[in-house]
């Protein structure tokens, strides 16, 4: 009678469980550098640090009561990138220092939103959503309004917090700004 | 012995597979099953090899970087000799696949196929199904232009709805914070690499299945398929009537493949490749971005959808319905195979049909989307000028500069948006038209900050003389009654 038919372990039957095991230790052992590699977008945007303080321009080049589109370089880039590295926004300017950075992707499912002087709305071209000139959302399909960036003005210039593609659950700014304007 | 014949011998000598071969090709398929309904899994399978095919050759060029993949691509176009064709073989061969898989799968539906025993064989074929617009999605994104670049945020945003752990998703699915360079090198990793192994393997299942269970007969109402019994009539029909897959069904197959790679190839000779179209900038804002032919269906739906009820169909609706393909079989896995005896199948199909058919043709005009060049573009019919006082006229500047037209069509052209607004004089009475513009509703904006008084009433006045000449403009009899006793 063999070790296996007394219900024990033949010498091979072990050796052939630990190699077994060996290489399960050893998966687990690539699997955590690998999971790491690939949650790496995750990890690296932690405590919000995917977005910086990103000059605009100086003030001048926004006049007062009107609304215009502004550039800036992403600031976490490679450079091949390529273009996708200007982002675009709607700069307010209400007047002197008050202003309303808005993002340009549509609260709605992220298409770039136009400014229309004329009837001061921002309108989106995908599904038709509409915002009124403070970003409010006016009509259409959008769940919210605008997506507003937080800003200051530093040394005659125009800052934004900004570096994150802004969703319903991605903030284009790390804190929504505190006087209300948000839609 | 012919040298060749000895080449072979001497080979399978070694591989010793002519007898699995042999076995294969002679296996014996029920007669009427060698059908031209029965041509489409195999068209999918030629599809699928000549987009891998295809695939290769562009990757000898195509840049996997986002600064360069666009220039790449303009290469291929201009620079590569005949680069243009296979890219317009490739684009339109993944048209013809997701085509080939959605008929193949309604084949399969209507003959019962997927009933016991080929559970599994229908369970692979969803994920095939999956797996084909997965490619058509990331392939969309390697063409990486500002549709591209757009859609990738549609994909963002539509994660960005992920209750909780949105944001991950949304950094996972662009590979950082925003749509960059690591965006597109993910998405070339994953239509390259990661669903076409997945696919070759499941689709290497897929076959096997085939030829393990035998190819489906042809139903017959009152043929019921049972658990106990199916096995050994199935085996009967092949003894009694069947014949070998090579040649009696093969030769329909082979006609059909390469009737389906002789289409693809004119679609590319005569409509050319997919784009690129303008550069992947996302600070050109004087774009319209749309989705590749098999997602507008999609587009349309979003555009349709209440606002409420968005964040549930997206996120449940491809759950409820990928979960009930995948139980199809285990419900509907015995009984009448025949879609004669099955309206339910039958309706189910239908209605699915024209729901995609509609919302894709919708996604042909969109007419939820303002149109947005009409107010500078369109002309003011002239009937609705001559005569008209100065006041009207210039409410009619007022129509078109403030954009009205982009939402509302006069005289056939403008915005689909809102009603057309030819005969809103006899929809509308003067004060409900002055209320509608400043105070906006029913899904207009209230233009109420951004129209001064004079201005409003210029355009109302333009408003009210918008009706067909033979009736009358809508009046408030009330408003009239309260004059006439003034």
């Amino acid at each position: 009678m063999s070790d296996q038919e007394k219900g024990g372990m033949s010498r091979r039957d072990l050796m052939a469980k630990i190699g077994m095991l060996l290489n399960g230790a050893a998966v687990v052992i690539l699997a955590t550098p690998v999971v790491g590699y690939l949650l790496a977008p995750i990890v690296r945007g932690d405590g919000g640090r995917y977005r910086k303080w990103i000059n605009l321009g100086e003030l001048d080049e926004f006049p007062e009561g009107q609304t215009r589109l502004a550039k800036y370089k992403n600031p976490i880039s490679n450079p091949w990138d390529g273009e996708t590295d200007d982002i675009p926004c709607w700069v307010r300017r209400l007047q002197g220092e008050s202003f309303q950075v808005f993002a340009i992707n549509c609260a709605h499912l992220g298409c770039p939103v136009r400014w229309f002087p004329q009837s001061s709305l921002f309108m989106c071209p995908c599904h038709g959503g509409v915002y009124y000139q403070d970003g409010s959302r006016a009509s259409g399909p959008p769940p919210r309004g605008l997506f507003e960036y937080k800003y200051k003005v530093e040394g005659g210039r125009l800052m934004i917090e900004a570096g994150q593609l802004p969703t319903l659950s991605t903030n284009a700014s790390l804190r929504a700004r505190s006087n209300g304007c948000q839609g | 012995m012919s040298r060749l014949a000895k080449i072979g011998q001497w080979f399978d000598a070694r591989l010793q597979l002519s007898g699995e071969v042999r076995e294969t090709m002679e296996h014996p398929v029920p007669r009427t099953s060698a059908s031209w309904f029965y041509v489409f899994g195999s068209a999918a399978l030629t599809v699928f090899l000549l987009q891998i095919f295809t695939g290769i050759m562009l990757a000898l060029i195509y840049v996997p970087s986002a600064g360069e993949a666009w220039n790449s691509l303009q290469y291929l176009n201009h620079g590569v000799t005949l680069g243009w064709f296979l890219r317009g073989v490739h684009g339109w061969g993944s048209n013809f696949m997701v085509a080939i898989v959605l008929i193949h799968m309604v084949q399969v539906a209507m003959f019962g196929a997927y009933k016991f025993p080929r559970e599994l064989t229908w369970i692979l074929g969803v994920f095939l199904l999956l797996m084909t617009l997965g490619m058509a999605f990331t392939g969309q994104v390697l063409r990486f232009d500002q549709d591209a670049y757009w859609g990738l945020g549609i994909g963002a945003a539509i994660c960005g709805r992920v209750p909780f752990i949105g944001a991950w998703v949304v950094h996972l699915l662009l590979g950082g914070p925003i749509i960059a360079g690591d965006t597109l090198s993910r998405f070339f990793a994953i239509h390259v690499f990661v669903i076409p192994g997945l696919l070759i393997g499941f689709v290497s299942l897929h076959l096997l299945l085939v030829l393990k269970l035998g190819i489906n007969d042809w139903p017959m109402p009152g043929r019921l398929v049972r658990r106990s019994t199916y096995v050994q009539e199935y085996h009967e029909l092949t003894k009694k009537d069947g014949v070998p897959f090579v040649p009696e069904a093969v030769w329909k197959d082979m006609f059909f493949s390469a009737f389906i790679i002789v289409c693809v190839m004119a679609c590319a000779a005569y409509f050319g490749p997919y784009g690129p179209n303008g550069q992947p900038d996302p600070t050109i804002v004087q774009t319209v971005p749309k989705p590749d032919f098999f997602f507008q269906w999609l587009y349309a739906l979003l555009a349709y959808l209440p606002p409420a009820m968005e964040t549930p169909a997206l996120l449940i609706g491809p759950v409820v319905i990928i979960g009930f393909l995948i139980c199809l079989p285990f419900f509907a896995g015995e009984g009448e195979k025949s879609w004669k005896r099955r309206p339910i199948a039958v309706v189910t199909i239908l209605l699915s049909a024209v729901a995609l058919g509609t919302l894709t043709h919708l996604a042909g005009y969109t007419p939820w989307s303002p149109i947005m060049n009409a107010w500078s573009g369109d002309p003011v019919p002239v009937q609705y000028l001559n005569g008209r006082s100065p006041l009207e006229r210039q409410g009619a500047a007022v129509f078109q500069g403030k954009q009205c037209r982009n939402c509302h069509s006069i005289g056939g052209s403008g915005g689909l948006r809102g009603p057309d607004l030819d005969s809103v004089a006899v929809r509308m009475t003067h004060d409900q038209l002055v209320r509608q513009v400043l105070q906006g509703g029913g899904n207009m904006p209230a233009y109420g900050k951004n129209l001064n008084p004079a201005e409003v009433a210029a355009l109302v006045s333009f408003l009210d003389t918008l009706h067909p000449a033979n009736q009358v403009p809508a009046r408030d009899a009330a408003q009239e009654a309260v004059a006439h006793d003034k």
